[in-house]
């Protein structure tokens, strides 16, 4: 049986530990809140977004459209967004592995890298890192998401790239969050109708201004946009639900075994004062 | 009490406005400045950095607001807009500089000079002073 001290340090190591991941829990459970509002005013304006993009395509039905068909570069550009600190469940493991799984050609994938933590494992894995916008995620901004989106579209447009995908983690309730591997350009007609299941495409007759094909021009970027900035805000909600359940865990698991050890020790003592009363009667007894 | 309808202004960081009793809209798209009252056809546009004029009967609120897509149905508008801004949200000092500066470089004519963007910037500084005004 281990000794009393051993017990003891240990127990106070526990306690220590308990203690900081309960401060990590409250800190994560606030900039959750303040996430998830953000994520929800953001809702409106992608929905409506999304709602506009579907509504042009299933009218226009297959109109040869640039932003449309896949450029004639395998190459991929996959925007991963991880988060900057560990301690969070699987939150940044997750990302990691949709993208090894993804059954992506390592040498045809750039990685556009939000996220330190996913930043180094897949550096670590041998992609090529093209770019590294770690900071956005500490507090991600519209304009943030513009200038990645620019630049890709960019990059697209003059052919070095094939397709755009987004890995993120979508934020369903403060307690489940889905790591989704989403393709961005070219938009896929058929995705975005099955999406839409049976919800009743809207029929009234629409006119553009100007025409289909110029307004997708400018629409597309703009949707593409909102996607990627509505990711950001979900996953940094993700993030911090994670590190919240993770740490919720960890606090329970710490009192756990805090009263494990403390029955521990408790019996130690006992044993410890029970051997040495018997040890001084042997020893009165011997003298008297 | 003339006709009304419904205008929504979205931004992707909140819901900018949000009214029942609109009587008129104005704002600048890609082809042009409209007006947009109730019972116009339905239309989708993209709007450039603008003026947006909210009319209330003989009411009007101004904002700027620097591009999106606008989609009009009979009763109902909707504005889709990249920013959003009150009057009393602009800082009137910052976008005259910003004019200036885009004036200087769209006539220093440096031939590396991106026109679009300086024009962008242009119009978007034009948008706030005259929301601002």
């Amino acid at each position: 049986m281990a000794s009393m001290r051993d017990i003891k340090r240990r127990r106070d190591s526990i306690q220590s530990t308990g203690q900081i991941t309960k401060a990590m829990k409250l800190v994560s459970t606030v900039k959750l809140q303040r996430a998830k509002g953000k994520a929800e005013s953001t809702k409106p304006y992608s929905d409506l977004m999304y709602e506009t993009v579907s509504n042009i395509l299933a009218k226009s039905g297959n109109i040869n459209h640039r932003y449309l068909v896949a450029g004639e570069s395998t190459k991929k550009a996959v925007i991963t967004i991880t988060g900057n600190r560990g301690l969070a469940g699987g939150y940044n493991s997750n990302i990691d592995k949709l993208i090894i799984n993804s059954g992506f050609n390592k040498d045809d994938v750039d990685i556009i890298a939000i996220g330190t933590k996913g930043r180094d494992f897949l550096k670590r894995k041998g992609y090529n890192i093209a770019k590294d916008c770690s900071d956005v995620i500490n507090e991600p901004l519209y304009t943030d998401a513009k200038e990645i989106c620019d630049e890709l579209l960019e990059r697209f447009a003059a052919g070095e790239i094939g397709e755009i995908y987004l890995a993120y983690t979508s934020f369903k309730n403060t307690v489940v969050h889905i790591p989704k591997l989403i393709k961005l350009l070219p938009v896929s007609t058929e995705d975005l109708k099955s999406e839409e299941g049976d919800k009743k495409v809207d029929t009234t007759p629409m006119s553009y201004e100007p025409e289909e094909d110029e307004a997708l021009d400018m629409i597309i970027p703009k949707y593409v946009c909102s996607l990627i900035y509505g990711a950001l805000i979900e996953s940094v909600a993700s993030e911090n639900g994670a590190r919240m359940q993770a740490m919720d865990n960890a606090t329970s698991n710490a009192e756990d075994l805090i009263s494990k050890l403390s029955l521990q020790y408790n019996r130690a003592r006992q044993g410890a004062i029970t051997q040495e009363i018997t040890e001084i009667i042997g020893g009165a007894n011997a003298t008297g | 009490m003339a006709e009304t309808m419904k205008l929504l202004v979205n931004t992707p960081d909140r819901v900018f406005y949000e009214d029942d009793s609109v009587t008129m809209v104005e704002l600048a798209t890609s082809e042009g400045e409209i007006g947009v009252f109730p019972q116009h056809i339905p239309l989708t546009s993209v709007v450039v950095p603008c003026v947006l004029k909210i009319h209330h009967g003989n009411e009007v609120e101004k904002a700027a607001i620097h591009g999106g897509i606008i989609e009009i149905l009979k009763d109902k508008v909707t504005i889709l807009a990249e920013v959003a801004e009150w009057p009393d949200e602009i800082d009137v000092n910052r976008a005259n500089e910003a004019r200036v500066r885009a004036e200087r470089r769209l006539s220093a004519k440096d031939p590396n000079l991106d026109v679009a963007r300086a024009e962008m910037a242009l119009k978007r500084s034009l948008a706030r002073l005259g929301a601002a005004k």
